[in-house]
């Protein structure tokens, strides 16, 4: 009914470890990714089996990582990048919000440009409070005009907004909310057992 | 193709349809019930917020799918957007067995005797279609009755002083009040308001063959597990079919009624699921699509008398959409009041459904469903940051500590917002899509910030920390709750069908569900579709000769 197969995803090959897999990637698409920003994102991802990307660029998937963990950051519980809220996006954008692809892609190549721009760096490399400052430029307005056009910074904002938290609140059976990290945190019992309401669970 | 001809085609599986599938084949008559959908499956989607009817951000669990439908909507500049069924503007209502019953949140409400009577009680609003029903609530309380009856609604409405009159009490004893409840029955007698339990169209006892309800909190926008909620899927339908003279076809796509040369609906034309296109020969249609597909039916059914839709000769099918804004009003608490039983809403007062000094109109307000995660993201006061550890604080410290007092605001119709077939645009099986365009009455704006400011005194009187007032748009309005589109009327130049829901001038083409309704109440419809159907339906048993209609 309209909704994507819960994992089409081929299963990763044996033996190829995550770090392995986003080098493969990085290599395959040679010049694109150029390694900038690569090692953030490696090293925060060195967990679990691999998720091939089925649309994001190794690059962009920086990026957007970055962006996405600014929006729901990790403290004693994880953040969005943790939570596999980029698994999440990448999946639905060959599924259910298929139509998202341009934006994601004009979109995060806009803010890449305004962060080399603005601070001559790659945004994925830029320090914390600076990421956070140009977050709230993307949402409110206030990046190069020239640098954004379909979609609008603020349109992009709201749309990768909307989707991080779908990745972060919503069932793990759409790739994202790894553990129900979120639901942990907002002490709900999970899963959600028919008939056996346990109250007292999680850490309220 | 054509198919044995039968006495009755219905259109659509939902509250409307499967009650008078039930009622017309009890009679004796042959029924087919088409249906766009299939059966509901609660392990398909489970408890998935992302898959779920109130908050569809991957698709609607209980349709249509986002694939092979679409619709119109008509922007506010003039410009024109294709929006599909998961996207707010869609308006939607499901698309399976037992329609917007299988996943709803199964309030229980009959209007009461004003709502019937808008027009005479409050006089004109200017710019608006507000009218009499051309039936009042003594006609519809047999029919009130039979659908708690034959549903099963729990309620009590021995401290509410504003129900109107009831023959029976109700079927099923009240669900008790959670903790959010009980701080609401505290306030409100305080402040010398009347609080009652919400009457729902659900066990709170064994019922008609189905268990007690288990109180999961995924309940509103999910099918139950365990069958405790009362939809037509497993109360009305089954019995349709029991009696071997009602034959169910799901996966169906109506796409026309055809009208003859002499102005009568002689059969059904649709899809099978596989996409092969049939008619159905009948005496006579009865359509309960809801109000923007039996529109959008009526119109895309051209014929010789009725070039512009059938029934639509002056104009009228279509007109008057309305739904309901929901506000009230939101506080803070010290203490925890989330309780780990669903649904959530358990109290009710109807101080404010009518007699507002100065105001047409109003609605009842309730506690609230209980909210999941995805959805609690957009449940901030005004200003509060959207993201970063603002975001994540929020939603740890307040998930458990939010009170809600909400409720539907009785819309004022007006005529220009309606349903159209779109000129260009068709769905999957090549048919014209809706097409919406208007706004609301913004006379609905007043009565929202009536009902808002109410609200948050309660909260406050609850001991609310902080407090922020709910707000609904100023344009279209439809949704779940879409009504009025085929409003019925004694005068055939102001209305599309008669009292009895039959379409003027075709004597065999009937109407039942809430585009009947002429005004659409301070509250939930649906307890109203499933008693106007059992009147339709009694209407055309007693007239039924046996082979023809009248």
């Amino acid at each position: 009914m309209g909704v994507q197969p819960q994992d089409p995803t081929p299963p990763a090959t044996p033996g190829v470890s995550r770090r392995t897999a986003i080098r493969m990637i990085a290599v395959g698409s040679a010049g694109v990714a150029a390694g900038v920003g690569l090692t953030a994102v490696v090293a925060r991802r060195d967990r679990g089996p691999a998720r091939p990307r089925l649309f994001l660029s190794a690059r962009e998937e920086a990026t957007l990582s970055a962006f996405c963990e600014q929006l729901i950051p990790g403290d004693d519980v994880p953040g969005a990048v943790e939570a596999g809220v980029i698994d999440y996006i990448d999946l639905q954008l060959v599924g259910p919000h298929s139509r998202y692809q341009g934006l994601y892609r004009a979109g995060i190549l806009s803010l890449q440009k305004t962060s080399l721009r603005l601070h001559n760096l790659p945004f994925e490399d830029l320090d914390g409070p600076v990421q956070t400052e140009l977050v709230s430029r993307v949402e409110k307005g206030g990046c190069p005009a020239d640098l954004w056009g379909d979609p609008s910074s603020g349109a992009f904002f709201g749309v990768v907004l909307d989707h991080t938290r779908q990745g972060f609140y919503g069932s793990p059976r759409h790739g994202g909310n790894r553990g129900y990290a979120s639901y942990r945190m907002m002490g709900l019992a999970y899963p959600n057992l028919i008939g056996q309401n346990r109250p007292q669970a999680g850490r309220g | 193709m054509a198919l044995p001809r039968v006495n009755v085609v219905v259109v659509g599986a939902g509250a409307g349809g499967g009650v008078v599938a039930k009622e017309l084949a009890e009679a004796g008559l042959t029924v087919v019930l088409m249906e766009r959908g299939g059966w509901p499956r609660y392990d398909r989607h489970n408890d998935d917020e992302l898959v779920s009817q109130r908050s569809p951000a991957l698709g609607n669990p209980y349709g249509p799918d986002d694939a092979r439908h679409r619709r119109v909507v008509v922007n506010p500049d003039g410009s024109t957007s294709v929006v599909l069924p998961s996207e707010g503007a869609y308006s939607n209502n499901a698309g399976c067995v037992g329609g917007g019953t299988v996943s709803y949140g199964a309030m229980a409400w009959r209007y009461m005797p004003q709502d019937f009577r808008m027009r005479s009680t409050y006089g004109a609003v200017e710019g608006s279609t507000l009218a009499d029903w051309p039936l009042g609530y003594d006609d519809l309380e047999p029919y009130y009755e039979k659908a708690e009856y034959e549903f099963g609604v729990a309620g009590d409405y021995s401290q509410n002083p504003f129900g109107a009159p009831r023959r029976r009490p109700f079927p099923m004893p009240a669900f008790p009040y959670n903790r959010e409840g009980r701080l609401v029955v505290e306030a409100t007698r305080r402040l010398g308001l009347h609080p009652f339990p919400i009457p729902m169209l659900r066990n709170s006892v064994p019922y008609n063959g189905r268990p007690a309800c288990i109180h999961m909190r995924s309940c509103v926008g999910f099918a139950c597990p365990v069958d405790a909620k009362s939809g037509s899927q497993n109360t009305v339908i089954p019995r349709a079919l029991a009696t071997g003279n009602c034959e169910l076809r799901t996966g169906c796509v109506v796409a026309e009624i055809r009208v003859d040369d002499r102005g009568r609906a002689r059969a059904v034309r649709y899809f099978d699921p596989e996409g092969r296109g049939w008619e159905q020969e009948c005496d006579l249609v009865v359509v309960s699509a809801s109000a923007t597909e039996t529109a959008r039916l009526l119109l895309n059914s051209k014929s010789k008398l009725f070039p512009n839709g059938a029934g639509n000769n002056r104009d009228w099918v279509g007109r008057n959409l309305q739904g309901h804004g929901y506000t009230g009003a939101f506080g803070t608490s010290e203490a925890e009041v989330y309780e780990e039983a669903g649904p959530g809403a358990t109290v009710a007062i109807c101080d404010y459904n009518h007699g507002n000094p100065g105001l047409v109109g109003g609605g009842m307000l309730a506690n609230e469903f209980i909210v999941l995660p995805y959805s609690f993201c957009d449940v901030r006061p005004p200003g509060e940051p959207r993201w970063g550890k603002a975001h994540k604080d929020f939603q740890r410290r307040f998930y458990k500590r939010v009170m809600r007092l909400y409720g539907p605001v009785q819309e004022i119709p007006n005529f220009s917002a309606r349903v159209q077939v779109d000129p260009t645009v068709r769905d999957a099986w090549g048919i014209p899509v809706c097409r919406l365009s208007g706004a609301r009455h913004p006379y609905d704006q007043k009565l929202g910030e009536f009902m808002s400011a109410n609200a948050e005194r309660i909260l406050r009187e609850m001991g609310a920390t902080r407090t922020w007032r709910g707000r609904f748009g100023t344009g279209l309005s439809g949704g779940q709750h879409q009504a009025g589109t085929c409003r019925m009327g004694d005068d055939p130049a102001t209305s599309v069908t008669d009292r009895y829901g039959r379409v003027h001038d075709i004597d065999n083409l009937f109407v039942a569900d809430a585009s009947l309704h002429v005004t659409n109440g301070g509250f939930n419809p649906v307890l109203t579709i499933m008693a106007l159907a059992y009147w339709v339906s009694g209407h055309i048993a007693s007239g039924w000769k046996g082979g023809g209609f009248r």
